[in-house]
């Protein structure tokens, strides 16, 4: 049984263009099945391009104390080695904090740190020739472990604290308590593009970079800050990412930059793609945590108290995990009132690489350990998890978050009330129930969980967009924005936006590269904002367009500003109607411009980290999960029998994609919180870093029965583009009913203790839970 | 002896001289044709997005087979077509169907990784027919997307490939099978004595060859060999590719045994294999990937000696064995013989496998075989437990029992063996001191597939449950297939 998914639910159309609300493809899809979508590795490299590959050291850290390049040089093909002393500006590309090395000095954080580079003729004589380099290294004992870093007290950052009433107190006079300590695995993003740049020297000492990443203008800045040049000199160009999910959001830069630092060494374009290993090794992933906390609740589950501790293993550097580690303390909540709570966060510095943004950006681990409590007060009461979840919603009179924002728009319980009817949630674990009493080696679990994701980035300056839309005589479109396109259907989405407003059809309008000298000073395409910001700036600069063709039709045919419309690709002037290419003909002829930018900034934030308050969301995106799982109790191994999600996206912009959105997130999830699973040797060196050890989801993982629909909405209550809502990293959280089922099924082998689970739930961890239950 | 190799591509034979033994498919349609619609993920055959389809004659029309471009060499395509997602779309720049129910179905949305999902789908469209849901999976098993979910590309490869083909390759066919037939049929060796790429085509050529080149390294599908030279920057002067040679992919078989080739490939081997037990045919199912399985070998998968090959445990339990050829001479070896310690087997310089045979099941003889991994699909084992046990009324009369993953070569379990002896299966104190001896007959390592206490765990508990599966077949032990049949819950 294949379920179609709910597709179906589009908005009856005003006129014969609409296209916002419809299942446009994706508008590379064509290109995409052809191969002919040119990714930034396909391009023609221009005669003369160099190759550059990385040289890293054995060792997780030290000093170094002796080099030799000799073999390196001498290598066939070799053209240059790049050091740190070639760097003619400042050798750092962090987004912010001043200690990424480009190339390190002297001393090792990591393994995999980048020391020196190579550039050669071909990228295999590059590749072969690294691995010649000699460096010595007096190592250094090395710290790898959240947990080791914070027992000597090594912060990347100051902790950070939200905190409500006593929770200490309240714990100690609740009538049951729980106290648990658990670990949240990493996850590595595993884009298939793997990292990429291509540096071209211009005239004047410009440079061109061709760079898969989500924030071009950033890597424009740490090029031209490495080069010593001012950032107008530095020209970044993303057309398409081959997927990127946080990846490319700052770790594009190191690579970016080593390409452009061959370039204007040699003064030959020059390229860097990653091999696959080193991709894995060298670039930071999903932050790793350990959790610890102490819950106080009444008989019916209900928390009075929360007291919770969460570690984090950050890597050598901040990179950006002030704004995860946030996130993950916004989100431990989930849709869950906590009245005396206390969030402790703990960013670790560690020897390892520096994690980084993913999908849900802190967020899920958040929200695991709520759930991971609601699964085990369930456990320890002997109640349904599901009633325990309910009886914890956030509810009328408690609706005010640890961080002092109130919910406006909640939803949550009416979205579980629909999920728990439609999946049948009752009548399955009555079925379970009977199934495990059965069944001495097979258990099932099943579990339904609640997703309550914020939306905007928590650094309030990145809530802006810019948009550059021009209008062609010929009627034709071109719009560009600083949003970038990694397979998420943003620029589908932005040119449906823009066609719209308009009244044009999709085919007039043409989606360009991103890139920084069309619109400067853009922010990272993440946080889900993608369409929110770049979706209103494109609508506002299209509007200001409209504006003058509306004043210019005024004059043409002397009609008042209401009689002016657009639609089905024409333009009606009263009764006058003349095509949409014919008035742009006209407006050059009675020149009016018809470029014009457009920007946008989101309204009612307020949050203020200094002093904890304030609102740091616009609103919040909803959704629910419910799933079902068989694990075999000899083994270890499990299977997803069936998911249903109900997920609100407010209005939805193009139901196809966003459908997309929730099954790509929500598997990706399950993989985060089952198979994959980030190893790193007792030397900090990770030994998994290639798809033949670290396992993302198949098909076959993907259950048959899978259900996915959009929740019918009256649209967002903010305002945002046509009343949707944000789509790309809440699914991710819907796969917590995956490792909560799997709790569940290891709750059913001994109704007197609670499971004790850790994530990802590989087998191996499945079958250790499981024995703890037996004894 | 030909000096270059010859291949179809777009309905024209293809000639190439200048062919490195290290040259990857992958390497020459990206950097020398500008065929760049085929995408490098991972180097090392486990992703997909590199998959391209060969194509080859098998009497009445062309045989299409995904393989992944980036761990196959060049030299190998020889004598076949070759299919890439470049050519799929040419004739009036029209969509495949494949292509369409990709668009249609939104199977696409980064992109990256969808020429390779083109390609493996390509491949089914032109398979047996109407395909089940499952044979989708399994196609697609070797394709990692990372944006999707799946859900839209099995909805597209069930409705792209739900009929007869029909496109410009089915219309092409006889004028293909008319090419492919007039490729030379010649030895192949490109380069000279000290640097080549050869492929003879009979089992006298290559160990002609061989004799004089004992340095040269063995390739059947390079699924491995692919590895070297991608990731280890290996390079390997002389290759001699076992794929064209006519004798090694030889089946034959009768109501004992069953031969095979050692350049057999699992993929033909597979349908002669279940015929033993449908737990073989499971374990072959999630073996690599359809483009792994396409390439490589039963064979090479003996020959590279593997601690944690799949095929070994399974044939040892099985009690099959090895003929070995050197020159003209050759040798027949048990196959837990074969294998000494880690990374050295009994096979001597200028030696080459040259078949397998495997005994048939007897009428008292159940096999079981349990593959555990992270993922099910497309994953290296952690612990593969193979169980060959006799039962006469209700006694245990043999047993053969043999690990993958769990000591530096695939092993039998001697102490347990013995004490399963004469036991009855209802025994449940003998069967568990049993159980327990697994701790003398091995001691795993720890890695990043699985710790040692999880490979002994799951070691004594597949024992257990293949026990308990001989002696009460009603029990439902599997959360995926049960035998061949459907689902137990």
């Amino acid at each position: 049984m294949s379920h179609r998914r709910n597709v179906e639910t589009e908005p009856p159309t005003l006129n014969s263009t609409a296209s916002v609300g419809k299942s446009i493809t994706h508008d590379s899809a064509e290109q995409h099945v052809k191969g002919s979508a040119l990714y930034i590795d396909d391009i023609r490299e221009p005669a003369g391009t160099l190759h550059v590959a990385p040289i890293y050291s054995d060792a997780t850290s030290g000093r170094i104390t002796a080099v030799n390049l000799d073999a390196v040089k001498a290598a066939k093909g070799v053209i240059a080695v790049l050091s740190a002393n070639d760097i003619p500006g400042t050798n750092d590309c962090s987004a912010a904090m001043g200690d990424d090395p480009i190339l390190a000095d002297d001393v090792i954080q990591f393994h995999g740190q980048v020391v020196f580079a190579v550039v050669a003729e071909t990228r295999n004589q590059a590749r072969k020739a690294a691995k010649l380099a000699i460096i010595e290294v007096a190592e250094t004992a090395a710290i790898l472990t959240a947990r080791q870093g914070h027992d000597k007290e090594q912060n990347i950052l100051p902790p950070y604290q939200f905190k409500r009433g006593n929770a200490d107190k309240s714990i100690k006079a609740a009538k049951h308590t729980h106290l648990e300590n658990f670990t949240i695995g990493g996850q590595e993003h595993f884009y298939l593009e793997g990292q990429i740049s291509m540096a071209v020297p211009k005239d004047d000492d410009e440079m061109l970079v061709y760079v898969s990443s989500q924030h071009p203008s950033e890597i424009q800045h740490n090029v031209a800050h490495m080069l010593g040049l001012p950032n107008a000199a530095v020209t970044c160009e993303c057309r398409r990412m081959g997927g990127a999910f946080g990846g490319k959001e700052t770790q594009s830069a190191q690579w970016a930059c080593l390409a452009a630092l061959a370039a204007h060494v040699t003064g030959h374009p020059a390229k860097m793609r990653l091999d696959r290993d080193d991709d894995m090794m060298l670039t930071g992933k999903r932050h790793d945590f350990e959790c610890n906390y102490q819950a106080g609740f009444d008989d019916l589950g209900v928390l009075s108290a929360v007291e919770m501790t969460f570690l984090s293993r950050c890597g050598f550097s901040c990179d950006l995990s002030l704004g995860v580690n946030d996130r993950t303390m916004f989100h431990s909540d989930n849709s869950y009132y906590y009245d005396a709570v206390t969030i402790n966060s703990h960013r670790i510095k560690t020897n390892t690489v520096s994690n980084t943004a993913f999908r849900g950006f802190g967020g899920p681990q958040g929200m695991l350990f709520a759930e991971h409590m609601m699964s085990s007060i369930a456990a320890k009461l002997k109640i349904d998890p599901l009633d325990i979840r309910k009886a914890n919603l956030y509810r009328d009179g408690h609706e005010t978050t640890p961080y002092g924002m109130k919910i406006e728009d909640n939803i949550i319980a009416d979205v579980i009330e629909e999920l728990e009817e439609s999946s049948e949630y009752r009548i399955r674990r009555n079925e379970i129930e009977q199934f495990n009493g059965k069944n001495p080696y097979l258990k099932k679990g099943i579990a339904l969980t609640p997703v309550k994701f914020g939306i905007s980035f928590t650094l309030k300056h990145l809530n802006q967009a810019g948009a550059l839309v021009h209008v062609y005589g010929d009627g034709s479109v071109q719009i560009n924005h600083g949003g970038t396109e990694m397979g998420q259907g943003l620029n589908t989405k932005v040119a449906q936006i823009v066609a719209d407003e308009f009244g044009i059809s999709l085919d007039m309008v043409k989606i360009t590269a991103t890139t920084t000298d069309k619109v400067p000073n853009a922010s990272p395409t993440a946080a889900s904002a993608g369409t929110d910001l770049n979706g209103k700036a494109a609508q506002n600069a299209v509007i200001t367009i409209k504006e003058r063709l509306i004043k210019l039709a005024m004059q043409l045919y002397q009609v008042t500003e209401n009689e002016v419309a657009f639609k089905d690709s024409n333009v009606h002037a009263a009764s006058h109607i003349l095509s949409f290419a014919d008035l742009a003909k006209q407006a050059i002829l009675e020149r009016v411009s018809l470029s014009s930018t457009g920007f946008y900034a989101t309204p009612k934030i307020t949050w203020d980290r200094n002093t904890t308050s304030g609102r740091p969301f616009l609103y919040f995106a909803y959704g629910a999960a419910c799933a079902e799982v068989t694990i075999d109790t000899l083994t270890g191994e499990m299977k997803v029998d069936r998911v249903d999600i109900l997920q609100d996206v407010g209005t939805s912009l193009n139901p196809a994609i966003d459908i997309g959105q929730i099954e790509g997130g929500f598997v990706q999830g399950m993989g985060w919180l089952t198979t994959e699973e980030l190893v790193y040797d007792d030397k900090g060196r990770l030994t998994t870093h290639a798809p033949s050890t670290y396992k993302i989801p198949t098909a076959f993982d993907v259950p048959e029965d899978f259900r996915v629909n959009l929740r019918a909405s009256e649209g967002n209550k903010e305002d945002t583009i046509h009343k949707s809502k944000a789509v790309g990293e809440p699914p991710i959280m819907l796969a917590n009913s995956v490792f909560c089922a799997i709790f569940d099924a290891i709750a059913s082998l001994n109704r007197d203790k609670i499971p004790h689970l850790n994530a990802p739930a590989t087998p191996e961890e499945i079958l250790r839970a499981a024995g703890e239950m037996k004894s | 002896m030909r000096n270059s190799i010859e291949f179809i591509r777009n309905g024209q034979v293809v000639r190439i001289d200048d062919v490195d033994p290290t040259d990857t498919l992958l390497d020459y349609l990206r950097l020398k044709d500008g065929s760049c619609g085929t995408k490098e993920g991972c180097g090392e055959g486990d992703c997909g997005a590199c998959t391209v389809v060969l194509g080859s004659h098998d009497g009445k029309k062309i045989n299409y087979r995904p393989i992944n471009s980036c761990i196959t060499l060049l030299g190998m395509i020889d004598g076949q077509e070759l299919v890439t997602v470049d050519d799929l779309s040419i004739a009036e720049n029209a969509l495949h169907p494949v292509q369409a129910a990709m668009v249609d179905n939104h199977g696409s949305q980064c992109g990256f990784c969808t020429p390779g999902f083109v390609m493996s789908l390509f491949a089914l469209y032109h398979g047996d027919g109407k395909p089940s849901r499952q044979m989708v999976l399994d196609q697609i098993a070797g394709n990692l997307c990372r944006c999707t979910g799946y859900r839209p590309i099995v909805d597209a490869g069930l409705e792209a490939c739900s009929g007869q083909a029909n496109d410009q390759f089915t219309a092409q066919m006889s004028d293909k099978n008319t090419l492919l037939s007039g490729l030379s049929a010649e030895d192949l060796l490109i380069g000279n004595e000290g640097r080549f790429f050869a492929a003879p085509r009979s089992l006298n050529a290559l160990a002609k060859l061989y004799t004089e080149h004992p340095d040269a390294t063995l390739v059947a599908g390079a699924t491995d060999v692919g590895l070297w030279i991608t990731k280890k920057l290996a390079d390997l002067p002389k290759i001699i590719h076992l794929g064209q040679v006519a004798e090694l992919n030889n089946i034959t078989e009768n109501n004992q045994v069953i031969t095979i080739g050692a350049g057999v490939s699992y993929d033909d081997a597979a349908n002669i294999l279940s015929s033993i037990d449908p737990d073989i045919t499971e374990v072959m199912r999630r073996i690599g990937s359809t483009q792994v399985r396409a390439s490589a070998t039963i064979g090479g998968n003996v020959a590279n000696g593997s601690p944690i090959g799949d095929m070994p445990p399974m044939l040892i339990a099985l009690g099959a064995s090895l003929t070995l050829q050197k020159g003209d001479d050759s040798r027949i070896l048990a196959l837990e013989d074969f294998f000494i310690s880690y990374g050295k087997q009994d096979r001597q310089q200028g030696e080459f496998l040259k078949d397998i045979t495997i005994p048939r099941l007897r009428d008292n003889e159940h096999f079981r075989s349990y593959k555990i991994t992270k993922r099910f699909d497309q994953d290296i084992t952690s612990t593969l437990g193979a169980f060959l046990i006799s039962v006469d009324r209700g006694i245990i009369s043999g047993v053969r029992i043999a690990y993958g993953g769990m000591a530096e070569i695939p092993k039998r379990a001697n102490s347990a063996e013995k004490l399963l002896i004469g036991v009855a299966l209802d025994d449940i104190y003998a069967i568990d001191v049993a159980i327990k001896s697994l701790e003398n007959d091995f001691s795993p390592l720890t890695d990043m597939r699985a710790s040692d206490h999880y490979r002994m765990t799951v070691a004594q508990n597949l024992l257990r449950k293949a026990l308990i599966e001989i002696a009460n077949p009603a029990t439902a032990t599997r959360i995926i297939n049960n035998r061949g049949q459907d689902h137990v819950a």
